[in-house]
């Protein structure tokens, strides 16, 4: 069993605040040190906002939890100062295989696209994220940066007040009391502050259950996702294999609805499933075992006033197509420049309210993904299992059923279109680099376009007059004047048939507006525009 | 824009519905349901336009009789 889940990585400490006079104000605390909150922390302390976060815990999550980490999210990491840790530790991974009962019936390559700093996606145990973004949020600290991590420190009561929130807080040492200007609740599926505010979370349970496994051997399976629908070892339901760091492997058995949860938790009962599934020859150690039913669903809204949900409190998909801790962190890619630009003044407090747009859109995107590969998987009736098993039995011998079958949609980022923060766009230009979109990573001489972008706004120029460094209305925009002669990919990913463009990016390398030539009114009018004004 | 062809389109009907029943001939029910559900994947990827297949889609359910 890895030790690292029995480290405490933040021990309680006690803070000055439980012994001030009136509850102390900050400018954002955040509720919750799963990934989600860590991403936030760190985000909103990179960009100089004190951040204080409060976990009831110490320690990283127990056992593996998510594994699989997308490139988009490993973009935002590098942002953050921890995706080279998360990518030199995790697995890369590129091919995947079909089974269905005793055949494969075809394997598939992700074939990431040449000229990207990161892969489609890695490997690794949340557990080992999450210890690398704590690790960062204490070197930030130790630079000076304001931002407090403190263990054990549970929220028991959330009160808005208007143009604040109150907190009270338990701790080894007693209780205290805090406040907020704006409250970040990333505290899981459970969220406590979600009930506490008696907020909804409706949507969809899925009637089945899966054993989640982490298995520990020194097997000479490849670093590839296999997935069995029907497979002999798993009569009538599908089965998961795939490679995480230090010879662990994740393997999911769907069980179905009416199993006895207790006792198929029960290594007596998982051992022989799982000897069958790889082979008698193989030996083997469980690292971690757990069941789980899933369920999609999301809040109504995101932002209630003063407190704003993220990551799993404000949604919740199944895991297959690896869209939670993803997709939670790219909910803070999206918030925390904001709230940064509304702390700081330079942008009134309704541009949050395009939080609450993005996010619940990227919450529908991945519920709708979720729910189409849950059908696939566990069809719901008789002729959905009719059509899934005539899509299998074609998929062998014919290409055309492949993309048809569904194990999973694997996490991709969410173009926000239309988003209230958009300005105009040009014709002739890349669909996938149009407003709302992420930026598209390419090389850019020895480096890469990603690792140019800075944080903040920034125009870049490709093939085209733009001015140095600009300052609308005292938000600063930093310029990159690039050349598609010097850097021919940026040709496909953002010129398309254009000559010349001028492309603005938002904080979080989202694509703002762009233009076929610069012009610094339409420019300082789509800064506007993004910052909600 | 293409549109979902309703008129007479197959040169020897009769050979054709013979030929779909005879694919069907010695197999169970559930093999049957198999075999209309693959049928109707190849000829959904073949046709290919989404705009053509909606209309198939909806001709199909519009034909569903009313409950005997
Ligand atoms: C089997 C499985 C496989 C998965 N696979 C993937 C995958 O491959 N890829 C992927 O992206 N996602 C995956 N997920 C989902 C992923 O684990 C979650 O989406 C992710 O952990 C959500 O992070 P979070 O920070 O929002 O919440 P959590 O990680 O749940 O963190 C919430 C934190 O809030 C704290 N907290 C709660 N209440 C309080 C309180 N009152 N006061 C103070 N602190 C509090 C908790 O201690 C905890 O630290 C998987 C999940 C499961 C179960």
């Amino acid at each position: 069993m890895n030790k690292v889940f029995e480290r405490a990585l933040y021990p309680y400490r006690r803070s000055a605040d439980q012994d001030a006079a009136a509850p102390v104000r900050h400018p954002v605390i955040v509720v919750g040190a799963g990934p989600v909150g860590l991403a936030a922390a760190i985000d909103l302390a990179q960009r100089d906002v004190p951040v204080v976060v409060l976990d009831d815990n110490d320690k990283v999550s127990f056992g593996s939890r998510a594994i699989c980490f997308a490139k988009r999210t490993l973009e935002i990491l590098d942002r953050l100062g921890c995706g080279d840790a998360a990518v030199e530790t995790g697995v890369t991974w590129n091919l995947g295989k079909v089974f269905f009962g005793e055949r494969r019936v075809f394997e598939f390559n992700l074939l990431p696209e040449d000229g990207h700093k990161r892969p489609a996606f890695i490997n690794l145990q949340q557990y080992y994220l999450e210890q690398f973004m704590v690790e960062r949020a204490h070197e930030l600290t130790a630079a000076g940066k304001p931002l407090e991590l403190r263990g054990r420190n549970r929220v028991t009561q959330v009160t808005p007040c208007g143009d604040h929130v109150a907190l009270d807080i338990e701790t080894p040492e007693g209780s205290y009391a805090l406040e907020a200007d704006w409250l970040v609740a990333c505290d899981g599926a459970g969220s406590p502050i979600r009930a506490m505010m008696g907020l909804d979370f409706v949507g969809k349970v899925f009637e089945d259950n899966f054993l989640i496994a982490d298995v520990k051997m020194q097997a000479d399976f490849p670093a590839e996702r296999w997935f069995w629908f029907d497979p002999p070892f798993n009569r009538g339901q599908s089965a998961l294999l795939h490679k995480q760091p230090d010879d662990v492997w994740r393997i999911d058995l769907q069980l179905g609805w009416d199993i006895d949860r207790e006792r198929e938790k029960q290594p007596e009962r998982v051992i022989p499933r799982i000897r069958e599934m790889l082979g008698a020859d193989v030996e083997f150690e469980l690292d971690w075992v757990s069941i789980y039913t899933f369920q999609c669903r999301r809040m109504d809204r995101f932002r209630h006033g003063r407190v704003i949900f993220a990551g799993d409190a404000a949604h919740q998909v199944s895991p297959f197509g690896a869209r939670g801790a993803n997709s939670g962190v790219q909910d803070t890619d999206n918030l925390c420049w904001k709230l940064a630009a509304v702390l700081n003044g330079s942008a009134p407090a309704r541009l949050i309210d395009s939080y609450d747009a993005e996010r619940v859109q990227a919450a529908d995107e991945n519920i709708l993904n979720s729910t189409r590969s849950t059908e696939f998987i566990t069809p719901k009736s008789e002729i959905s299992r009719i059509f899934r098993d005539a899509v299998l039995d074609l998929a062998e011998a014919h290409p055309f059923a492949r993309p048809l079958v569904n194990s999973g949609r694997l996490s991709m980022p969410c173009a926000h279109d239309p988003s209230p923060l958009s300005g105009p766009d040009a014709p002739g230009m890349p669909a996938r680099t149009r407003p709302g979109a992420p930026a598209v990573d390419a090389p850019l001489g020895n480096g890469w376009l990603m690792d140019a972008l800075d944080g903040g706004f920034q125009l870049l120029g490709i093939d085209a007059d733009i001015p140095q460094d600009v300052a609308h209305d005292g938000v600063a925009v930093s310029t990159l004047r690039l050349s598609t002669a010097d850097n021919p990919a940026l040709r496909e990913r953002y010129l398309g048939e254009a000559e010349s463009a001028g492309y603005l990016l938002r904080p979080d390398q989202h694509v703002a507006a762009r233009w076929h030539n610069h012009d610094a009114q339409a420019v300082g009018a789509a800064i506007d525009r993004a910052l909600g004004k | 824009m293409s549109s979902l062809e309703t008129a007479p389109n197959i040169a020897g009907p009769d050979d054709f519905y013979a030929e779909l029943l005879a694919a069907h001939e010695g197999l169970s029910k559930a093999e049957s349901d198999a075999l209309n559900a693959r049928l109707v994947l190849l000829l959904a990827n073949h046709v290919g336009d989404r705009e053509v297949l909606c209309a198939a889609l909806a001709a199909a359910r519009a034909a569903t009789p009313p409950p005997r």
